[in-house]
């Protein structure tokens, strides 16, 4: 089984980190994995993604054109990347800041007011890992576990980032959980 | 020879591509890195930065691509396992030098981790220095063996590879990435090698106590530059009879095969997963070595093939190759440029234009 997810949005919301995330919780799990960021001319605040694919086989194409999951942190995130989203793929939207409602109506959408969750947690960056925590509580991506285990071990910045950064983890998950869809 | 991509590996570490070769590098003994930033490639070189003075190693930013890969040549003179990393613009400021190194027949390991063109072109991925790298960058008759990696752990393994090639016969090598395959992460297990470094006795080191040697591109008497040139052309006759590298997936019944290298050579794979499981039996022919290309092989597959399908980042370079290598097998080509890849869904669009152009082999 093959599993693309995209995460998109400003630059400094830590997309990246939280793709990374996902990528080694992946590896964990003893799976094949990859990691692409886009890496064009992007300006601080223009838009930023990244690819995560996670399988049970070897990789074949870094750059997919076909995603399941879709995490868009922004209104420019959405309207790029909601057309590459097979039918029944998982949108995952930051509430705080996409007002617009997606147009697509063969997939599901989990809206999660990401920024406003990030304040509570303490940590405008934290955007991110509640967003992926969306996708894993909703998508079966990987084991909530194994996340965990990435975002203790991966840690940079100190104990007091590891347990903001678990606790946004678990905001996202039971955001999953709890919102019908 | 033939290989294959490693399977999941079972302590690996994450590791960015550019990161993963400059490690390596590292691991495989490198002496001394001369580099310029220039993106895709630039992690490689704060990689390096970082690195190699922790350990007593030479590391120089220089003024330019131009300076850099002229230190390059210097340290190699004295035997020193020389790095040296660019992107193509830079690429082809080192033109003059490599001719040089090839000449001189100094051992060093190039990295070009492509982007696109022409010109400054843009920073995206692309395959379009396969010309620049196969057919030549400076002047002269002389050749330069090219290794591709498509994935970061070939990229880790192909370095030592690379600096070894480059000992044994005195040529400087290149490593030739993409833009995805230095920025990409994938799992990577640290399993390094030391390559075999034998300088035999040419490197100059000073001549106290000894007869002085040379190492030199410059031969004014035609008779002795020609001399020099036979002498060349064996050892190129020699790497191609030995250092031929590529790989083969899911050939055994391939009707048709694709053939792509690096970046391309994933997204075939892709390709062929959705070709298969519409009907169509596709397979992959890798080369690794680019040049020297793997034509014997490639023939051997083509003649079981109803068709060939090269896929590039590029409006059509290795193609050419392909060409010359298979004998009546049709060739069709796939390529994107600029910085854009090739879709899985394009590649298998042309595949079925493909089956549908040509016949079942007889």
């Amino acid at each position: 089984m093959e599993h693309a997810t995209i995460l998109s949005g400003f630059g400094g919301q830590g997309l990246l980190f939280a793709g990374q995330v996902l990528a080694h919780a992946a590896m964990l799990e003893d799976r094949h994995v990859s990691w692409l960021p886009s890496y064009g001319p992007e300006m601080r605040g223009g838009t930023a993604s990244c690819t995560v694919i996670v399988s049970d086989l070897p990789i074949g194409s870094p750059v997919v054109d076909v995603a399941d999951v879709v995490i868009a942190l922004n209104p420019p995130s959405l309207a790029r990347f909601e057309r590459l989203l097979r039918p029944g793929g998982l949108l995952v939207v930051n509430d705080s800041l996409i007002e617009a409602e997606p147009s697509r109506r063969d997939i599901e959408v989990l809206r999660i007011p990401c920024s406003a969750l990030a304040r509570e947690v303490g940590d405008e960056r934290a955007i991110s890992i509640i967003a992926l925590g969306g996708a894993v509580g909703r998508g079966q991506l990987v084991d909530p576990e194994s996340v965990r285990r990435s975002l203790t071990e991966g840690a940079k910045g100190g104990e007091a980032a590891v347990s903001r950064n678990l606790r946004a983890f678990t905001l996202g998950l039971e955001r999953a959980a709890a919102v019908s869809v | 020879m033939t290989a294959t991509i490693p399977a999941a590996p079972s302590r690996p570490r994450l590791m960015k591509g550019n990161e993963a070769m400059a490690d390596a590098a590292i691991e495989a003994g490198c002496d001394a890195y001369f580099g310029y930033p220039i993106t895709p490639q630039a992690e490689l070189l704060e990689r390096m930065a970082r690195r190699m003075p922790e350990l007593g190693r030479v590391f120089v930013q220089a003024e330019s691509e131009i300076g850099a890969i002229n230190m390059g040549l210097g340290a190699a003179a004295t035997g020193a396992k020389v790095l040296v990393s660019t992107s193509s613009p830079g690429m082809s400021l080192m033109a003059e030098a490599m001719s040089y190194m090839a000449g001189s027949e100094l051992p060093i390991l190039l990295i070009n981790v492509m982007r696109g063109g022409p010109g400054l072109g843009s920073i995206g991925p692309s395959q379009s220095d396969y010309f620049q790298a196969t057919k030549g960058h400076g002047h002269g008759d002389y050749r330069v063996p090219v290794l591709a990696p498509a994935s970061i752990a070939e990229a880790v393994a192909l370095v030592a590879d690379g600096f070894e090639i480059a000992a044994r016969y005195r040529t400087p090598v290149i490593l030739l990435a993409d833009g995805i395959m230095g920025q990409a992460m994938e799992p990577v297990v640290p399993e390094y090698r030391t390559p075999i470094w034998d300088t035999k006795g040419w490197e100059l080191t000073g001549a106290a106590g000894r007869a002085p040697r040379v190492v030199r591109s410059l031969h004014l008497f035609p008779e002795e530059l020609e001399r020099h040139n036979i002498q060349l052309q064996a050892k190129y006759a020699a790497i191609a009879e030995r250092e031929t590298r590529w790989a083969g997936e899911e050939l055994d019944d391939a009707e048709i095969v694709i053939v792509a290298y690096g970046t391309a050579a994933r997204v075939a794979r892709t390709a062929i997963e959705r070709a298969r499981a519409g009907g169509l039996r596709a397979g992959l022919f890798r080369p690794i070595s680019l040049w020297p290309f793997p034509s014997r092989a490639l023939a051997a597959v083509a003649a079981n093939a109803r068709a060939m399908v090269v896929v590039e980042l590029s409006a059509g370079q290795m193609v050419e190759d392909v060409r010359l290598a298979v004998d009546r097998t049709p060739v069709f080509f796939h390529g994107r440029t600029g910085g854009m890849v090739p879709t899985p869904r394009e590649v298998v669009d042309r595949l079925r234009i493909a089956w549908a152009l040509t016949g079942a082999r007889a």
